[in-house]
């Protein structure tokens, strides 16, 4: 299971507390998130599944490279940080 | 005269409420969160708010106590596509909100950036895009006026006749729809553009009408603040005159249609395309009460120093008895006007940038 953590600047549009889920890529990690959570989805990712232009995801210390598919592998523990870009605001 | 309007503003919406010769602003809503478009349903009251979060997306909200608690909605959404590419489409703002007609309950309008009509049934609940529109072939020779994509901005329903549907796109023209969305035909003959080569001024496909406005009891005669000038168009979008001399300048975004006098519309002008501040720094109103054979430039209570101040396409609107007259600007400032625009006050000079200025 890996470790999702979110930015603080998420949970004054909806409750998002941190949460472990299975998956061993970031679309598999966060589709397990959003069958929780599935108002979420649209705050993280755009009408196509990618990850928004202003939202930055890493997996412990690396941001992920593949913003469109989301097809990074996580590994069991890994933590995942959802944070919002300076850029965008 | 209406008693409430609502600021949609870059940081919060804000709903200023009448009392005695004063106007009252209220806490805002969605403080530090910019504001897209407001949209009050005089159907059944209900008030709807677009979000365009910077990071986290477009949002809708509604509410049905006036503002005092929200609910948010499926903001309007494309479907995935086959290959979710980096170029397959999604929502980059909710531009323009407009209810259905009277005989349409909970039928609410959505035009977006990029370049995207949607259709609510279901007063918000679910939005459908409209494909008539999306899948034309003309919409390839559309492109970004501002923004970096094109977006549907002004959504006209005929009061007569809620089928007949008029669109300002920039840029993409003007459309018409004689069938709730079912079809559409570009229109808008007369419409001109400088920002083109010299043989394609009047490709109608590609005309930037910043802001379409209609007369409500008179529906057919509808004035458009194009990016090249002011036109006016008494067939109900199909073709258009322009009014070349108008002082101090024919540039701007918004128009305010009187809701009874077919002739009597304003406009807030500056000096160009590249230089979008008023002419000489002096704000004024440019009223028109005969057609556009005349105008006239309003100014009393509007500022006597120079002013920077840019009035976007959505932030100047008149009440249903074409008296009283709300206008915001970029720079935060808010006026109000009880004569038709010939005398202001201002209401604020501290508010955030103004997307949308809207009565309720």
């Amino acid at each position: 299971m890996a470790h999702i953590a979110f930015t603080d600047n998420l949970q004054k549009h909806l409750p998002c507390p941190p949460v472990t889920a299975p998956g061993d890529s970031v679309r598999a990690v966060l589709n397990a998130v959003f069958e929780e959570n599935a108002q979420l989805r649209s705050y993280i990712l755009d009408d196509q599944g990618r990850l928004r232009k202003h939202v930055n995801i890493f997996i412990n210390d690396a941001a992920i490279i593949d913003r469109v598919a989301l097809g990074d592998a996580v590994a069991d523990d890994d933590r995942v940080f959802i944070f919002q870009a300076l850029s965008g605001g | 005269m209406a008693d409430v309007f609502y600021v949609a503003s870059r940081k919060g919406l804000f709903t200023y409420k009448r009392n005695g010769a004063d106007w009252n602003a209220g806490a805002p809503a969605f403080l530090g969160e910019p504001v897209s478009a407001v949209l009050k349903d005089k159907r059944d009251g209900a008030l709807y708010a677009a979000l365009n979060l910077g990071h986290f997306g477009c949002k809708l909200h509604r509410s049905d106590d006036d503002g005092a608690t929200w609910n948010e909605l499926a903001p309007p959404a494309f479907a995935k596509a086959a290959d979710s590419d980096a170029e397959a489409p999604s929502v980059d703002l909710i531009w323009s909100l407009e209810t259905g007609g009277a005989d349409e309950p909970g039928v609410i309008w959505a035009g977006v950036i990029p370049g995207a009509l949607f259709r609510s049934d279901d007063r918000g609940e679910s939005w459908n895009l409209i494909e008539s529109l999306w899948n034309r072939e003309e919409r390839a020779g559309w492109f970004g006026g501002g923004y970096d994509k094109p977006g549907i901005h002004s959504i006209l329903v005929d009061p007569s006749d809620s089928a007949k549907l008029t669109l300002g796109i920039s840029c993409g023209g003007v459309w018409k729809s004689d069938d709730r969305g079912a079809t559409w035909r570009l229109t808008g003959d007369g419409l001109r553009s400088d920002y083109m080569p010299p043989d394609q001024a009047q490709d109608l496909n590609t005309q930037d009408p910043h802001r379409l406005a209609l007369c409500a009891s008179a529906p057919d005669t509808i004035w458009c603040q194009h990016h090249n000038g002011v036109f006016l168009s008494r067939d109900g979008g199909e073709s258009f005159v322009e009014f070349k001399d108008i002082k101090p300048a024919v540039f701007g975004f918004a128009v305010a249609v009187h809701p009874h006098h077919p002739d009597t519309a304003w406009f807030v002008p500056g000096v160009k395309d590249e230089t979008r501040v008023p002419v000489d720094a002096r704000l004024i109103v440019n009223k028109t009460v005969d057609g556009g054979k005349s105008f006239t430039a309003c100014h009393r209570g509007l500022p006597d120093a120079p002013s920077y101040d840019l009035i976007y396409r959505h932030a100047l609107d008149v009440d249903e008895t074409g008296d009283r007259l709300v206008m915001g600007s970029t720079t935060g400032n808010l006026w109000a006007s009880d004569d038709g625009g010939d005398n202001w006050r201002q209401v604020s000079a501290y508010l955030p940038p103004i997307a949308q200025v809207a009565f309720a």
